[in-house]
């Protein structure tokens, strides 16, 4: 079942028309989904529709098989939104952040303190609940939304850019809890600037540029159309010049550091091979750049 | 669980988080309008209020309390929702209510009564300073409690309206320094219509205030400027046209939705 249908969604706004140039989007129940994009190119508008924050112009938005014109509050109770911008009352308690949301849901407070206390404690907020929200740092602040988002264990999670700002460490545990929200059922939906994030992540992907969606598959699918990739060697000895290796391109960076663009019809053995038939000896290796990184930079070159 | 069950624990968390809200700051939001109150009753009831007499049969102190317990309950009851609602808007956070199911009538509730809470908390209180300088003879504790309740409703669903089409914080200072202060001031907290020329006399009665004010002295002293059915019907006719545009403007998402 699809978790989320859009179809034909437009928004023009007075200042900038055609914020959204009629969009499709099927997004299916459990999935981990990406919707990716440069600056501008519509994925807050989106969510913000979805999320009833931003009235649309025209389209069609369904979630479960409810539409948003027909059922709103059907389709509001789905919804678990963590928005790119903190949006909680600065000077509220964090544990009266969590039980007001939840009451806007009809949670009454018995049950929302027992569900306050699950969630806070498994994002590592528990200790801080009698905290005013601005005293806390921008990680928790960024984990205090998502807490409030699953208040009331929604079907659908949106995230708006959720680890902006937010140390490695920290992202990484945060990516971890959300893989354990996703494996019990939650579909989430996702919006990033780190393509990394996604790849890691995430199983649908959507890229919206410029108001219009120029893909919408499986991140595997995409990954699989890179036909090059460029991994950076670090030298044991200097070279002198860029040495030849098959059909491969070859740059010298530095005298130890050789970068080499090879298509995916070679292996890595028949590279590695060469290399050691010509006595240059491998001290690490690394990808040049993240992969889905460079096909987004591709599409949305190619796009404009 | 029942949608009126949800609805009615929304209301609840929102009149809960208001209450909250004024009483945490207390010294901001229920102090000073007592603190105003007690200045009014020495510097106009006590000593420049024995020199003037008598006004409408009552002593002058007398005379002004209905007044000034009424301008604090609109005061209170309009700064309560129009600063509430528009830091909401300008901290975001009103944006946790508008993406839950909440129907906008139970916003609008939710944020009305936070603010009739206070307004009557601050009018309780303020009468209660004023039982220190005179004792007040009550002529119908209903018309009081009646009138009360409706002013602060008008006003929290002013205060509301102001909050919504609000864009920065200086216009919620507007209307309740250039337009609310002037008509509760000229409405007759001070003075009663007989004293004003016929022009005047007649120009009163384009202020709403004026109405509040009068049946709520009939109600406290039994003496009023105005009929009170004509009075109620004003407050009435001015509640349901400002609920109305106040629903309307929610429901467009007028400030809030872009």
């Amino acid at each position: 079942m699809n978790a989320l249908i859009i179809k034909d969604l437009k928004k023009d706004y007075q200042s900038y028309p055609g914020a959204l140039k009629g969009i499709h989007l099927e997004v299916d129940e459990g999935d981990f989904f990406a919707l990716l994009g440069p600056n501008g190119a519509g994925k807050t508008t989106t969510i913000g529709i979805i999320t009833s924050l931003v009235n649309k112009t025209s389209g069609f938005v369904s979630l479960f098989g409810f539409s948003m014109d027909d059922d709103p509050v059907m389709v509001k109770r789905f919804i678990g939104v963590v928005p790119q911008e903190f949006n909680f009352g600065f000077f509220d308690r964090v544990i009266d952040i969590i039980l007001n949301q939840a009451g806007y849901y009809g949670i009454g407070r018995q049950v929302a303190m027992k569900r306050a206390e699950f969630y806070l404690t498994q994002l590592g907020l528990w200790d801080k609940r009698y905290e005013v929200s601005r005293a806390l740092s921008g990680g928790m602040k960024r984990r205090l939304m998502i807490a409030r988002a699953l208040i009331h264990e929604p079907k659908v999670l949106i995230l708006d850019e959720p680890t902006a700002g937010v140390d490695i460490e920290l992202r990484r545990s945060m990516w971890t809890f959300l893989r354990d929200i996703n494996k019990q059922g939650t579909t989430i939906i996702l919006t990033t600037h780190y393509l990394e994030e996604a790849e890691s992540l995430c199983r649908g992907i959507a890229i919206i540029d410029q108001g219009n969606i120029i893909e919408h598959t499986t991140i595997k699918e995409l990954l699989s159309r890179l036909n090059t990739e460029t991994m950076v060697l670090d030298l044991k000895s200097p070279l002198i010049k860029a040495p030849h290796i098959l059909e491969c391109k070859t740059t010298l960076l530095e005298a130890t550091t050789l970068e080499i663009t090879f298509s995916k019809v070679l292996s890595l053995n028949d590279i590695f091979l060469e290399l050691t038939k010509q006595q240059i000896e491998i001290v690490s290796m690394r990808n040049k750049a993240n992969r889905l990184e460079e096909l987004f930079v591709h599409l949305i070159r190619h796009d404009s | 669980m029942m949608k009126s069950e949800v609805n009615m624990v929304g209301l609840y968390t929102i009149v809960r988080r208001e209450v909250t809200r004024f009483c945490r700051i207390w010294t901001q939001t229920l102090l000073p309008s007592v603190v105003s109150t007690i200045l009014y009753f020495i510097v106009f009831g006590s000593l420049i209020g024995t020199r003037i007499g008598k006004m409408n049969d009552v002593s002058y102190i007398e005379y002004i309390i209905p007044g000034l317990v009424m301008m604090s309950i609109i005061t209170n009851s309009y700064m309560n929702v129009a600063s509430s609602f528009f830091i909401s808007k300008f901290q975001r956070n009103i944006e946790e209510m508008l993406v839950s199911p909440l129907p906008n009538v139970i916003i609008l509730w939710g944020y009305v009564l936070g603010g009739v809470c206070r307004g009557i908390i601050v009018g309780v209180l303020v009468t209660m300073v004023s039982l220190f300088f005179v004792r007040l003879p009550i002529g119908s504790f209903t018309i009081v409690l009646l009138t009360a309740i409706l002013s602060s409703l008008l006003f929290s669903i002013a205060g509301l309206i102001n909050g919504i089409v609000s864009k920065k914080f200086d216009d919620i200072e507007i209307i309740p320094t250039f337009i609310l202060t002037p008509l509760i001031y000229l409405g007759g907290v001070f003075y009663s219509i007989q004293l004003l020329p016929k022009f005047w006399q007649k120009i009163i009665y384009l202020n709403p205030i004026f109405y509040i004010i009068n049946v709520f002295r009939f109600g406290l002293l039994g003496r009023s400027d105005v009929e009170v059915s004509t009075a109620m019907w004003v407050i009435i006719s001015l509640l349901i046209g400002l609920y109305c545009l106040a629903f309307w403007l929610l429901n467009k998402g007028v400030g809030i939705k872009t």
